[in-house]
């Protein structure tokens, strides 16, 4: 039988047969040796438990871990019983943007209400830039910045006024305050803007100058929920330059959201609530691949589907080997390089493929195969 | 963004809680009456239309077309006893119309009092700020609308003003107004906001003594009691105290402990419905 292989990647790349031909002899006599450590070792360093550098009790026991914020066994239960929040044990790095993720109703929402003053845990601490915030919610609030995801500007005040009294909220003087303020709409480009109402502004400007008021006092950490809902693609690229260039500057962000390619790119690290509970923690890339499937390949084979299957099982790279209609199925901790891998694990086995295709795994099947399919109202 | 921004530092440092929360409320009534000058001409309009038209039909229009109430020098009576009625009258109206429809807008529908909930205060002192800011709106309100309750009657308005109880009861009657604004604000929602007038601006107007003093209640003794339950009552009584003392009004030592005791309760009753609607 010859060998009609249909080899599809991903990203669209299709390989010839001759050059896949060529690239099988080269590999030939890597497999179970370089390759195969490249595929197996190099990500066992990003498989982390579940939690990253947290333990069971949310405590890193890594002292370089500057937490800025901490939650230990937050619980919150509403007045109708529903428990919203429960036991929640979470940790977000000085000066990263920590995103949380989590369908409607997961609590992500009521996670940032108690961490910002709006909602008193039923149990549990709440630390913020080392103040309780349950304890002492006024003086948090000065450590805090918020930029909620419906529209909160102050439409009594101008786009500079909502700046100006932020200011002096939060103590500036007369002077500092317009200074600041100044400075901060040249920075989110709205010094066009400064006498307009802030009911004339578009949506994308409206969030910037949100970001702006919620900075403009320099909080240690800067809350967004769901900062890119309902803004065009445009004002979704420019809001998440601002975040990173902060990022950049020292800046802490916590972002909730569902948009997992967001998530995906610009989060450090990430925590995947459902029901309350977070379900994982870690960066994008450790989330991937710590389901063991940073790739999922699936195989045909002319025949002996078990014996290839058994054989390919042996690498212990390979998980969740299984044979379905036809197909051998299994994952590996990554794309990088597994499309010659198999092809030379399977020439070396003295087995033709027939076809092979190899998917990255992406955020979003972790993320449903954590939270399950059923659709959230 | 312009590379040359300055980075802004993440800063640990935390303030006193009482001097970043006064400043807090300093800044808040700032921005209160920074609105106030951006809206006078609207505020204005609101203040004076219902007082002036009342005082222009009652105590103008009437007496010139016999139809006076009191007639002949009664009428000039009726203006003022009505005076101190629609002084007020106004004080209350301010409270549930400026503070109440504000706070019911603020928090329901613009949710715009974010900025202000999240600055570093406790939410009891923004809902005292808002009391205050309130008062003083009031406060505004009543000295445009006294020379109109003392010019527009056409029969002569007859006072004597006791400048103590004036100077005293107007601020206080403010102060109680805006508390009850707040209580209200902080209970009624964007969908029942439009009851405000007809439930509660409406009865406690009629039923707050403004058209008729207390003590002229006395065949109707059931009414008459039952009154007390409206703070409208003590201060139209009260500014009968400040205007005309003459006429019988209500005890200024029940007056007093009645919009203190009035006061302190919408107070404590508007902190709670502020809490209640922004912190769960």
């Amino acid at each position: 039988m010859p060998l009609p292989l249909h080899v599809s990647q991903p990203n669209g790349g299709r390989l010839g047969v001759c050059q896949l031909a060529t690239q099988v002899a080269s590999l030939m006599n890597l497999m179970g040796t370089s390759l195969r450590a490249e595929v197996s070792a190099a990500p066992v360093a990003d498989h982390l438990p579940w939690g990253g550098a947290a333990t069971e009790d949310g405590v890193s026991p890594d002292p370089a871990f500057d937490a800025v914020v901490t939650t230990r066994s937050l619980r919150k239960v509403y007045a109708n019983g529903r428990v919203a929040v429960e036991d929640l044990d979470l940790q977000v790095r000085r000066g990263e943007i920590f995103g949380l993720l989590g369908p409607n109703g997961a609590g992500k929402s009521t996670t940032v209400g108690m961490l910002t003053t709006r909602i008193i845990p039923t149990s549990g601490t709440a630390i913020v830039n080392g103040i309780d915030i349950a304890a002492k919610p006024a003086q948090a609030k000065q450590v805090l910045g918020v930029v909620s995801q419906a529209n909160t500007l102050d439409q009594g005040l101008n786009v500079w006024e909502n700046l100006y009294f932020h200011g002096r909220y939060f103590g500036l003087a007369d002077k500092p305050a317009r200074a600041v303020s100044d400075e901060l709409l040249d920075r989110f480009r709205l010094g066009d803007r400064k006498t307009a109402e802030v009911g004339s502004l578009s949506g994308g400007m409206a969030r910037r100058l949100m970001v702006a008021r919620a900075l403009l006092h320099r909080p240690a950490v800067i809350f967004l929920d769901e900062p890119t809902a309902a803004l065009d693609p445009q004002s979704r690229i420019a809001l998440w330059e601002i975040l990173i260039e902060l990022q950049g500057e020292g800046q802490t962000v916590l972002v909730t959201t569902h948009r997992m390619e967001e998530a995906d790119e610009h989060c450090d690290r990430l925590g995947i609530m459902d029901h309350g509970r977070i379900l994982a923690v870690g960066t994008p890339r450790q989330l991937k691949s710590s389901l063991g499937s940073g790739a999922a390949v699936t195989v045909r084979a002319e025949n002996r589907l078990e014996n290839l299957a058994a054989y390919l099982g042996r690498a212990p790279a390979v998980t969740e080997i299984r044979v379905v209609e036809e197909e051998v199925r299994f994952c590996l901790p990554t794309t990088a390089g597994a499309l010659q891998w198999v092809l030379a694990a399977a020439q070396v086995g003295g087995y033709q493929l027939t076809d092979l295709s190899v998917t990255d795994e992406t955020l979003e099947t972790v993320f449903v195969s954590l939270t399950g399919k059923e659709l959230r109202e | 963004m312009t590379a040359a921004a300055e980075p802004l530092a993440v800063d640990a440092e935390t303030r006193s809680s009482s001097g970043a929360g006064w400043a807090a409320f300093r800044a808040m009534l700032l921005r209160d009456f920074t609105i106030l000058d951006k809206r006078l001409p609207q505020f204005l309009a609101g203040t004076i239309m219902q007082p002036l038209m009342l005082v222009f039909v009652l105590t103008n229009v009437f007496p010139r077309i016999g139809q006076a109430i009191g007639g002949g020098d009664g009428a000039s009576r009726f203006s003022s006893l009505l005076l101190a009625g629609v002084v007020a009258q106004t004080i209350i109206f301010s409270g549930i119309f400026i503070v109440g429809t504000e706070m019911v807008r603020e928090l329901g529908v613009t949710g715009e009092m974010e900025d202000r909930l999240l600055a570093p205060a406790p939410i009891a002192l923004v809902a005292i700020e808002k009391i205050l800011s309130g008062a003083l709106h009031a406060l505004f309100g009543t000295m445009v609308v006294f020379p109109i309750a003392a010019l527009v009657p056409a029969t002569p308005v007859y006072l004597d003003v006791q400048p103590v109880v004036l100077l005293t009861l107007t601020p206080l009657a403010c102060i109680t107004a805006s508390a009850l604004g707040l209580t209200m604000g902080t209970r009624f929602s964007p969908d029942t906001a439009s009851y405000l007038f007809g439930v509660v601006a409406l009865p406690l107007s009629f039923l707050g003594a403004i058209f008729y003093t207390w003590p002229s209640l006395d065949p109707v003794p059931l009414l008459k009691y039952g009154l007390l339950a409206n703070p409208l009552v003590y201060v139209s009584e009260g500014f009968r105290a400040a205007l005309v003392p003459s006429e019988p009004h209500l005890s200024l030592l029940v007056i007093y402990p009645a919009m203190i005791a009035f006061t302190v309760v919408f107070t404590l009753l508007g902190i709670r419905g502020l809490r209640r609607r922004v912190v769960t």
